[in-house]
């Protein structure tokens, strides 16, 4: 066991440090740092300077585009590049749908689809969840039935995040009806702008329109675009799920939330001195710090075991349920540290809102962002499915 | 001992529980929130005529209660139903401030619904502190800067306070004076507030000091818990309907014993936030009223944050929809712990008190 970094990951820290200090768009660092939402452009103009440099895909196997980083390498990323205030990386293409075609789509798919991903030609969404279908995925009832060289697919999707940005969707949808339910699922890709697709938006508790209802009416569907074999989309499924949840850990998320609240909490005047000083707050603070100590290691530890060839749907459950309670804990000390500037609304993304908070210690959309975060522990298999899979894969019958 | 509504209490309880379940939906609160002033005038005077706020003053001042247990039946009824009228600050605060200065005129017109007030008391860096006071008042006018003043946009006058260099007093200005300045935004769970600077404002002493604050704030705790439990209430019915009609894996989520439990463990803190309340109101004219108030406040904080987030867990992604009555209702019980004193801050002052 060596816990430092060998000189070659330094080096690389240092060559990512740079690039974020010169390459980063301050209008956009700034609006990460104030909480403020992002533009669509900007998450496309962070997306392309990141592919100039053949960073974008971290995680894709070098022959696909991808950089093809070490957990190692990745963890560095994400804790920089959250310290940078940089966005996260738009994931629905580049670490979902993309592992899925590397795996299981056509040679014909990957070489049609992974380039566009990388040069932002499409956005993609993700089309699971269903309002009667969510911690229950298997239950999905949209259906797609064969035409000639079509599937028309009809039904509803819901929760599709940024949804209202994408032109691609890719979709779990029912192909046979008549076998066990996860027998009878295929994983297709839709053009969001065939007839029969609408778009509606989800207003969230603080405001933002983040998330989407899509509605299928008779949308027809090239045959090419089922990925894998017809009914075997849950297998893809669960594949992409388990990449999806590696990155939940929110490492450098979560670090750079805790170094903003104790900035506020060195600003906030506590009976005469700064709240960062009150013994209260103060335990409050170093409590959920000593458990993302242990929750960083734990996740090198773990993304580096998948890295070698080890089964990661188990640990990353357990990342999931750590990493998202840590972060949720960080959300509600922000809240408490702004004191009463919690209470303002403000974002910019909402009609009617101020768009200054008149916080003078710049406390952000602190309460905001405590209510949409409360979202971690609900999305990706809510914290209660994920605790169910670690108790079936640990008492309940092998792996 | 003797836990019952007086029959006063109950049927002003029964009046306004229909009242509201009948006109303040989920639509109309979102029609509501979606205006410019964030409020209805139509709703203030409707329960102004319902006797909401007479029933937070007592007989002397024109009112029929204005005990603990009067304001804690309004405000939990309110805080169920949710309701953005600021009630707590445009009314209950500033006219029994107002009540104490013997301004009889001024409260005649806040009972009748007709005139609306604001405490402009906090400062920006005061936090929870009563006692932080940097405005001055020099020479009958005021100068300084007050921070998040719930209702400034809509009172008619508001009470300022400020320090002549000895002491802290409290000043009547009418809206429009000179040198006031209001900028006004809306609230996250509802309402509106605003900075107001003041310089060289003309402004009328009352002749009360910082312990006619303290008091004040006393009573507000009461509300607010009331409130939040209210509120409380709420997100433990939407839950418990919830967990029974929805299903998943071919069965209702509430037989799931990991969900049941956890619903178990809300109804039981529930019966702590109720008892916690009801030690508040029944302490206003006690020795131990501040050390009661803050055991009461904390315990609210802790449990509200419980409560709202059990709630919201427990249904999933339709709590974090607006258009859901849960969602304004969970902002509301956390948003409580950010008025007069937060979790840590009472149990702060618990500890002082207890230990003293």
């Amino acid at each position: 066991m060596d816990l430092s970094y060998t000189p070659q990951e330094l080096a690389f820290q240092d060559e990512l440090r740079t690039f974020l200090r010169d390459e980063l768009p301050s209008d956009i660092a700034e609006k990460v740092r104030m909480g403020r939402d992002l533009a669509k452009d900007d998450m496309e103009r962070w997306h392309a300077i990141l592919n100039g440099r053949g960073w974008l895909a971290q995680n894709w196997p070098k022959a696909f585009g991808g950089a093809e980083w070490s957990a190692v390498q990745r963890h560095i990323y994400d804790v920089e590049a959250a310290a940078a205030n940089a966005p996260r990386i738009v994931p629905f293409g580049l670490s979902m749908l993309g592992p899925v075609l590397q795996k299981f789509g056509s040679k014909e798919q990957q070489d049609h689809w992974l380039p566009r991903i990388l040069d932002g030609s499409d956005w993609w969404c993700q089309g699971y969840s269903e309002p009667g279908a969510g911690s229950d995925l298997a239950s999905l009832k949209c259906k797609a039935e064969r035409d000639g060289d079509h599937y028309v697919v009809n039904g509803q999707k819901t929760w599709t995040t940024l949804g209202q940005h994408a032109n691609m969707i890719f979709c779990l949808v029912r192909t046979d009806p008549n076998v066990k339910q996860q027998e009878g699922i295929s994983f297709l890709l839709i053009d969001m702008d065939t007839p029969g697709v609408e778009v509606r938006p989800i207003i969230l508790l603080d405001g933002c329109h983040e998330v989407n209802e899509v509605w299928f009416t008779d949308v027809r569907v090239p045959v090419a675009n089922l990925v894998g074999e017809e009914n075997k989309g849950w297998t893809y499924a669960k594949y992409l799920l388990t990449h999806e949840r590696t990155g939940l850990g929110g490492v450098g998320a979560s670090q750079a939330a805790l170094a903003a609240v104790k900035r506020l909490a060195r600003a906030e005047n506590h009976n005469g001195k700064p709240l960062i000083q009150n013994p209260h707050f103060a335990a409050r603070v170093a409590q959920v710090e000593i458990d993302m100590r242990a929750m960083a290691t734990s996740n090198l530890r773990i993304v580096s075991q998948a890295a070698a060839g080890g089964a990661p749907g188990l640990e990353a459950s357990m990342l999931k349920v750590k990493g998202s309670i840590i972060r949720q804990e960080i959300n509600d000390l922000a809240r408490r540290a702004a004191g009463p500037y919690a209470m303002p609304f403000a974002s910019e993304g909402v009609e009617g809102a101020n768009d200054t908070i008149p916080d003078p210690n710049g406390a952000g959309p602190a309460a905001a962002k405590y209510f949409n975060n409360r979202k971690l522990s609900i999305f990706g298999g809510s914290n209660e499915i994920q605790r169910g899979i670690i108790a079936k894969v640990t008492m309940g019958g092998g792996r | 001992m003797n836990f019952e509504l007086t029959e006063e209490r109950q049927m002003l309880q029964d009046t306004l529980r229909r009242y509201l379940s009948d006109k303040y939906t989920t639509a109309r609160r979102n029609e509501i929130l979606g205006s410019e002033a964030g409020m209805s005038t139509e709703i203030w005077t409707e329960l102004a005529e319902l006797g909401v706020i007479g029933a937070l003053f007592t007989e002397d001042h024109g009112g029929f209660g204005g005990a603990g247990f009067d304001l804690a039946v309004v405000f939990e009824e309110l805080g169920r139903a949710g309701v953005v009228e600021p009630f707590l600050d445009g009314a209950l605060i500033g006219g029994r401030l107002l009540a104490a200065a013997g301004r009889s005129d001024l409260v005649d017109a806040v009972i009748a619904g007709t005139a609306q007030l604001a405490f402009a008391h906090g400062e920006p860096g005061g936090r929870y502190d009563l006692d932080h006071v940097t405005t001055t008042a020099t020479g009958g006018t005021l100068t300084g800067r007050k921070a998040v003043v719930m209702n400034a946009e809509a009172a008619d006058h508001l009470i300022v306070s400020a320090t002549n260099g000895d002491a802290i007093g409290l000043y009547l200005v009418a809206k429009g004076a000179t040198g006031l300045e209001v900028q006004g935004y809306p609230l996250l769970a509802g309402g509106r507030a605003a900075e107001v600077t003041l310089d060289n404002t003309p402004g009328e002493a009352l002749n009360l000091g910082l312990d006619a604050i303290q008091n004040v704030t006393a009573l507000a705790i009461v509300a607010q818990c009331a409130e939040a439990l209210g509120a409380m209430e709420t997100a433990t019915a939407l839950t418990k309907d919830y967990l029974g009609t929805r299903k998943q894996f071919g069965r209702p989520i509430g037989t799931f014993q990991a969900l049941a439990h956890r619903m178990a463990d809300m109804l039981i803190e529930m019966e702590q936030a109720r008892s916690a309340v009801i030690n508040a109101a029944g302490h206003l004219d006690s020795d131990e009223r501040d050390l009661t108030l803050s055991a009461s406040k904390n315990l609210m904080g802790r449990v509200g944050r419980l409560v709202a987030e059990e709630a919201i867990q427990m249904h999933g992604g339709i709590a974090m929809t607006q258009e859901y009555e849960l969602a304004h209702i969970a902002k509301r019980i956390v948003m409580a712990d950010h008025r007069f004193g937060d979790t840590d801050y009472h149990l702060e002052r618990f500890i002082e008190l207890s230990t003293a």
